[in-house]
């Protein structure tokens, strides 16, 4: 059985739940002939691969919902062989270039030409085009966005490319310029627990109003998290009541435990305790951004405004120094030492004021 | 894949080729603004006066020096060398010109081996009927500046032994990613920021083929002021508006071009407590804005902001900069604002 999430995914883009102009523009989109190329970004859960495919949906029928995965091999320029997953249809092809880290130029540039240089079956109503998505593409390679430039223009008859990213802010320039860049806000609280009201409808659960708030409210303006935490808390405990417990997820207990080993005491000892937990984060599949996040989130909540700055601001370098070094639990536990070293010095003078 | 491929087949006289300028002229499928309306010939190019005229003498004879055109995105240097090829070669661009791009493999062994035996292809002064054509080959590299040292190294050999039938037109952003024996043997030429008059002219002109109406022209004017003389993004800017709201009005073109609204960057700029800012930065991200923008967006705030102290300024922009350099390193956005929002409110208490 699929989780709710998938099973109750909206399919055509009049059926969406939010951004409900967005989707009536879209649809306008679709009806021109000259479609552009696209660059769709938004925070994660904000529902951009849903809001994609029934754009898709929308341009070729029901067929792009016939999906299949293969797994595609590239060689690179020095003989190397990579695989790389793909999901396609008759009509659209999907990867993650990132997947294959610093080789995706090789992918992307193989990709677009394979699909640039094949025919649309020309059944009338087709599309002359075909589409290619990428996935994440503010992590990209700068030699990978480089190569999508040219490339963008000169196969424009035949493919279309829907780009998709977190944030514009690491997509260079030269391709915004040459997309229509769609900014897909995440949805609010209340739009979110409007969602939540229509899937336990089909579900015929009922659902207090009051939880499907709070639980909008813990899901960080994400709709994926927010519909799993719902069904979560089904199986946990079925009729649902108002007061329940609302599950949050592991990892944000355990970096916020992470945060209070850390004020608890500032000693070498204790830094020892910490890297075991942070450890435990990376493994664990948490990313260090998020980490650092959380952990700054959690750490200031003690200090006055002086001392807030100053860590916000020792955070904010060692994040950019682990962007360009390749061992993230050195820099996230530098920051951790440099923030047990000014937490302490700061009890210890606040401590000399009261006497 | 296999069958996704499959299920067209490949014609052999449509593939496009890195070694040739398409000039079929079968009816096109519709393409976006930016294509339709790319410059067919040498005059059709807005502005760079210079870079015209000298094209202009080749086509009427003269000889073609080895050419390297710089400048920002969007402001014809592509369009400008496709152009002058097919004004030169006509119908035989496809064998005279070869067009590599950064999606090119461009290494060393490409250079030396492809671009070599192109150069070295002998050409006569007439074509297969007769006509007189100019006596060499044009080699265009786009996006030069991400091609390696190394390979450039080699282009220079190649350059120098072929001069007699081969012409090099070297395309990039940045000049200084070129090496300087490349520099010093081509004829450089600056493609500047298109002129505000000129941009809003050619967009005229393009709205008025497309049968769009721009009333009297503010929309345009807020379309220049948001592409900063990039042509391209103000042709793609308009194109998106029109198809998406089926107009173009001004705050369809902010929300196009990804700006961040004003009021949002006046916000940032007063904040006053932690807790305020971290609500802000919250709600900016989750709102899908580009924190690169807002930095740009607030740095040109700034400065010309009558209530802050030169003091103010001078701290606020100092910290603009270091933010901003972090985040093209690909450093957390909500890290950097947060950096830059303490900043701004320490600032804000002690003008
Ligand atoms: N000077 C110009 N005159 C007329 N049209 C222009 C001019 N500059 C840009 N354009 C328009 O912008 C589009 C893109 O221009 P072009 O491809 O030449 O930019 P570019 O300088 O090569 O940019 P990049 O550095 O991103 O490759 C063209 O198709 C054309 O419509
Ligand atoms: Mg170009």
């Amino acid at each position: 059985m699929s989780l709710w999430v998938d099973k109750h995914r909206p399919r055509d883009l009049m059926k969406l739940d939010f951004h409900k102009d967005q989707a009536i523009r879209l649809k306008n989109l679709v009806q021109q002939s000259d479609f552009p190329h696209l660059l769709v970004y938004g925070p994660s859960g904000a529902g951009k691969k849903t809001r994609i495919m029934c754009l898709l949906r929308e341009l070729y029928g029901s067929g792009v919902e016939r999906l299949r995965q293969e797994t595609m091999t590239f060689t690179t320029p020095s003989n190397k062989k990579i695989e790389i997953m793909t999901v396609s249809s008759n009509y659209h092809i999907e990867v993650n270039p990132t997947d294959v880290g610093i080789h995706d130029r090789v992918v992307i540039m193989d990709l677009v030409k394979n699909v640039a240089q094949t025919h649309q079956i020309d059944s009338s109503g087709q599309r002359e085009f075909k589409v290619v998505i990428l996935n994440e593409v503010d992590d990209l390679t700068k030699d990978a966005q480089h190569a999508l430039r040219r490339t963008m223009e000169k196969y424009v008859a035949t493919c279309r490319l829907i780009l998709i990213a977190n944030s514009i802010s690491r997509v260079i320039p030269a391709i915004r310029s040459r997309c229509l860049t769609i900014r897909i806000p995440a949805p609010t609280e209340t739009e979110i627990a409007s969602v939540l009201h229509l899937v336990c409808k089909k579900e015929s659960i009922n659902i207090p109003s009051d939880l499907a708030m709070r639980i909008a409210r813990s899901a960080d303006r994400n709709l994926r998290r927010a519909l799993l935490m719902c069904e979560a808390c089904k199986v946990q405990q079925y009729p649902l009541t108002a007061d329940q417990k609302v599950p949050e997820p592991d990892w944000q207990i355990f970096i916020r435990d992470t945060a209070s080993t850390i004020l608890s005491e500032q000693s070498p000892k204790k830094l020892g305790e910490v890297r075991q937990k942070l450890y435990e984060l990376i493994i664990h599949g948490v990313p260090p951004d998020m980490i650092f996040a959380g952990l700054l989130k959690e750490l200031v909540k003690n200090c006055d405004m002086a001392m807030k700055c100053q860590v916000a601001s020792h955070a904010a370098r060692f994040e950019h120094r682990m962007r360009l070094g390749n061992k993230p639990i050195f820099h996230l536990e530098a920051f951790v030492a440099k923030f047990m070293a000014v937490y302490k010095k700061f009890m210890e003078e606040s401590l000399g004021d009261a006497f | 894949m296999q069958a996704f491929l499959k299920t067209g087949k490949i014609s052999a006289t449509d593939k496009p080729s890195s070694s040739g300028i398409k000039t079929s002229t079968k009816k096109k499928p519709p393409a976006p603004w930016v294509e339709k309306y790319r410059p067919k010939t040498i005059d059709d190019i807005v502005d760079q006066g210079e870079v015209v005229q000298v094209l202009r003498e080749c086509l009427s004879g003269g000889d073609l020096p080895h050419l390297l055109f710089y400048g920002p995105p969007g402001t014809g240097k592509t369009s400008a060398i496709l152009a002058a090829a097919r004004q030169l070669f006509g119908d035989i661009t496809r064998d005279r010109v070869l067009e590599l791009n950064a999606s090119d493999e461009r290494g060393i062994q490409v250079v030396r081996d492809k671009v070599k035996a192109f150069a070295q292809l002998t050409v006569s002064a007439t074509r297969l009927d007769g006509r007189p054509c100019p006596p060499y080959k044009l080699v265009i590299l786009d996006e030069a500046d991400s091609m390696t040292t190394a390979a450039q190294a080699a282009l220079r050999r190649t350059m120098e032994r072929e001069t007699r039938t081969t012409r090099f037109c070297l395309i990039c952003n940045y000049v200084s990613r070129i090496i300087p024996p490349i520099t010093s043997r081509c004829s450089k030429f600056r493609f500047k920021p298109l002129a505000r008059e000129n941009v809003i002219k050619r967009l005229r002109e393009i709205c008025e083929a497309e049968g769009v109406d721009v009333g009297e022209g503010d929309v345009l004017h807020q379309a220049v002021d948001t592409c900063e003389g990039d042509l391209r993004r103000a042709l793609t800017a308009l194109q998106c508006c029109q198809r998406l709201l089926g107009k173009i009005t001004a705050d369809g073109l902010i929300e196009v071009t990804g700006l961040v609204p004003e009021n949002t960057v006046n916000e940032y700029l007063s904040v006053k407590n932690y807790s305020e800012l971290e609500k802000f930065v919250d709600k900016f991200l989750m709102d899908a804005y580009s924190a690169s923008q807002l930095l740009e967006q607030l740095s040109a705030t700034v400065v010309t902001a009558g209530h802050l102290t030169n003091k103010q300024k001078c701290v606020i922009s100092e910290k603009a900069a270091v933010c901003s350099h972090r985040l093209l390193d690909g450093g957390a956005e909500f890290m950097q604002l947060t950096d830059l929002g303490c900043t701004i409110i320490t600032a804000n208490n002690d003008p």
